[in-house]
């Protein structure tokens, strides 16, 4: 059995290759491959315009690619392309197996909805159909998110800006996916419920072993939840390695630069 | 200037064949919504405009027409839809269910059990059950085409959040033939089971958003539910005041400004008939003193 979980997890869960997206002149994208592993957790940094959230589009195929392909293993174990995927596997795959914390919570959360309903609404696409057991892990999940069961029946435009962050973190990981994308995360917040936030993060993905991609421009943000580290600038990877060397010992001139403009605290 | 010269049954021939393709393709994919090139009618959008449509398009010489507005013969929407076809079709009108070959409602299943060989147009004002939860309608186009209707459940999860049950009343989201997810139009949901494995053809007509879907005789139609909260159709617990009925579906009818109140079924030819089948409610007997002393001087 142990032997099985290490085989399982030799093998990349998501597969980048040659991936390019542009515009007609303007190339948004070029040229980034890169593979990940099951409970793996990467950062792309970069400044605006570096194609950072085009990046994570491809990746998460929302957009399609100009060239080369993203390939993901599903839960049957088998690595498929998912440009070859219809359109019913791919949403089904988007709802179940993966998620995706958008920066502002109002696009990845229904506003006028419950927050039990909008926990519960991936549980109610793949077929649960009662009620009971809905709200039962709809108010376990907000509990792991430190938000407080007596208000699963308000609406999130009531909640703060970290409440609904963390209910959109839930919304996603209810379904146990095993691939999260994030879009800056944290962007947004106050300084302390960031940190609240970072802790929750790095708790729930070491326990549920969670692959993570991570688009942020904080690099404090990388270096808290992030393994790994790849340094975007014009549409281009300059830089990859593990977090720590990355960001103490940058290699390319860009990247020393971004580093060197963190305030030091 | 004689009588203005229409077309049988108002609409010229190509549009009412354009109508009759789309309802064909209705009848061959239950609860799938169907466009077609809605036409202007001489009424208000709102009042039944794509109903009218249908019954336009499968109208023809030998048929009998009823048309019924939240179940009553004899509200403004019904008769002025009743004369219209009277005067552009000379079809041959009835308030009888039985007798009707086609059926236009707004609103009400007639409590009589519809048979083979009838059809029942229903008007439609909004056909996407998913509207009021997914804005776009591209997005729920597609969510028809790969059947993903969790939103759905959301919103009737959300209902018992509320108010403890479903408390959606009318235009109560169903299942057709396991496959669509349909809005039976906003009828209570009292009448969804008759909907089911119904006898006769179910039309359904949106003028203003250009629909047509149908279910055709014998479907499946399923009201959505939880296991633990399942469907349960309403009627207020009392008899009809005027015919005694303890099964149809009644109207709350306000009689003085001190709380007084009468309920009575809501499908006046139901309640009539059984009026004149000799049963009687707490209030119903002057009335048919009257008719019964009319009828009296008239054979006398």
């Amino acid at each position: 059995m142990a032997d099985q979980a290490l085989l399982e997890n030799d093998e990349p869960l998501l597969i980048a290759d040659g991936l390019s997206k542009s515009y007609g002149k303007i190339a948004a994208c070029r040229d980034v491959s890169f593979a990940l592993y099951p409970g793996e957790v990467l950062a792309i940094v970069g400044e605006s315009g570096s194609g950072k959230s085009t990046l994570l589009q491809l990746l998460s195929s929302q957009l399609a690619a100009s060239g080369g392909r993203v390939s993901y293993r599903m839960r049957d174990g088998i690595t498929r392309d998912l440009a070859t995927l219809g359109e019913a596997e791919r949403r089904f795959l988007f709802r179940t197996d993966w998620g995706f914390v958008h920066q502002d919570p109002a696009q990845g959360l229904r506003m006028a909805v419950s927050a039990g309903a909008n926990v519960g609404e991936r549980l109610m696409a793949v077929g649960w159909n009662h009620y009971g057991r809905i709200r039962d892990t709809a108010s376990d999940w907000l509990t792991r998110v430190e938000i407080d069961t007596a208000r699963i029946d308000d609406a999130p435009k009531t909640y703060s800006g970290g409440m609904r962050q963390r209910l959109q973190i839930a919304r996603n990981l209810v379904t146990e996916p095993r691939l999260v994308f994030m879009d800056e995360p944290t962007g947004g917040l106050d300084v302390s419920v960031q940190a609240r936030l970072l802790d929750l993060l790095r708790s729930l993905v070491a326990e549920l072993h969670l692959a993570v991609v991570i688009v942020t421009h904080d690099l404090a943000v990388a270096r808290l939840l992030s393994h790994r580290v790849m340094v975007m600038k014009g549409g281009r990877v300059i830089e990859t390695g593990l977090t720590d060397q990355v960001l103490d010992d940058p290699r390319e001139p860009y990247t020393q630069l971004l580093v060197s403009s963190i305030l030091p605290p | 200037m004689n009588a203005p010269a229409y077309n049988f049954a108002y609409l010229d021939e190509q549009t009412k064949r354009m109508i009759r393709r789309a309802i064909l393709k209705a009848i061959a994919i239950p609860g799938y919504q169907v466009p077609f090139a809605s036409r202007e009618m001489p009424m208000p959008y709102g009042w039944g405009t794509g109903g009218v449509q249908v019954t336009a398009a499968i109208l023809g010489p030998d048929d009998k027409l009823k048309v019924i507005d939240q179940g009553s013969d004899d509200t403004t929407n019904a008769i002025s839809i009743r004369k219209f076809f009277a005067k552009t079709a000379g079809v041959a009108t009835t308030t009888a269910t039985e007798d009707a070959t086609v059926i236009q409602t707004r609103h009400r299943i007639p409590e009589t059990t519809l048979g083979a060989g009838q059809v029942l147009v229903y008007q439609v004002p909004i056909p996407e059950p998913l509207r009021y939860l997914e804005p776009r309608e591209t997005e729920t186009r597609r969510m028809h085409a790969l059947a993903e209707y969790g939103l759905m459940h959301v919103k009737l999860y959300e209902d018992i959040a509320r108010f403890g049950h479903i408390a959606t009343a009318y235009a109560y989201p169903v299942k057709v033939n396991a496959r669509y997810v349909m809005d039976p139009s906003p009828t209570p949901k009292f009448d969804n089971p008759k909907m089911d494995n119904c006898a006769a053809l179910q039309l359904f007509g949106a003028g203003r958003e250009k629909r047509i879907y149908a279910i055709p005789p014998y479907t499946q139609v399923v009201s959505l539910d939880f296991e633990d909260h399942p469907f349960e159709p309403y009627r207020y617990n009392a008899p009809c005041a005027l015919c005694g009925a303890d099964n149809s579906y009644l109207d709350e009818i306000v009689t003085d400004d001190k709380g007084g109140r009468m309920f009575v079924c809501s499908d006046t030819d139901f309640c009539e008939g059984r009026q004149a089948d000799g049963h009687h409610g707490s209030l119903s007997a002057a009335p048919y003193k009257e008719k019964a002393q009319q009828q009296e001087t008239s054979n006398g």
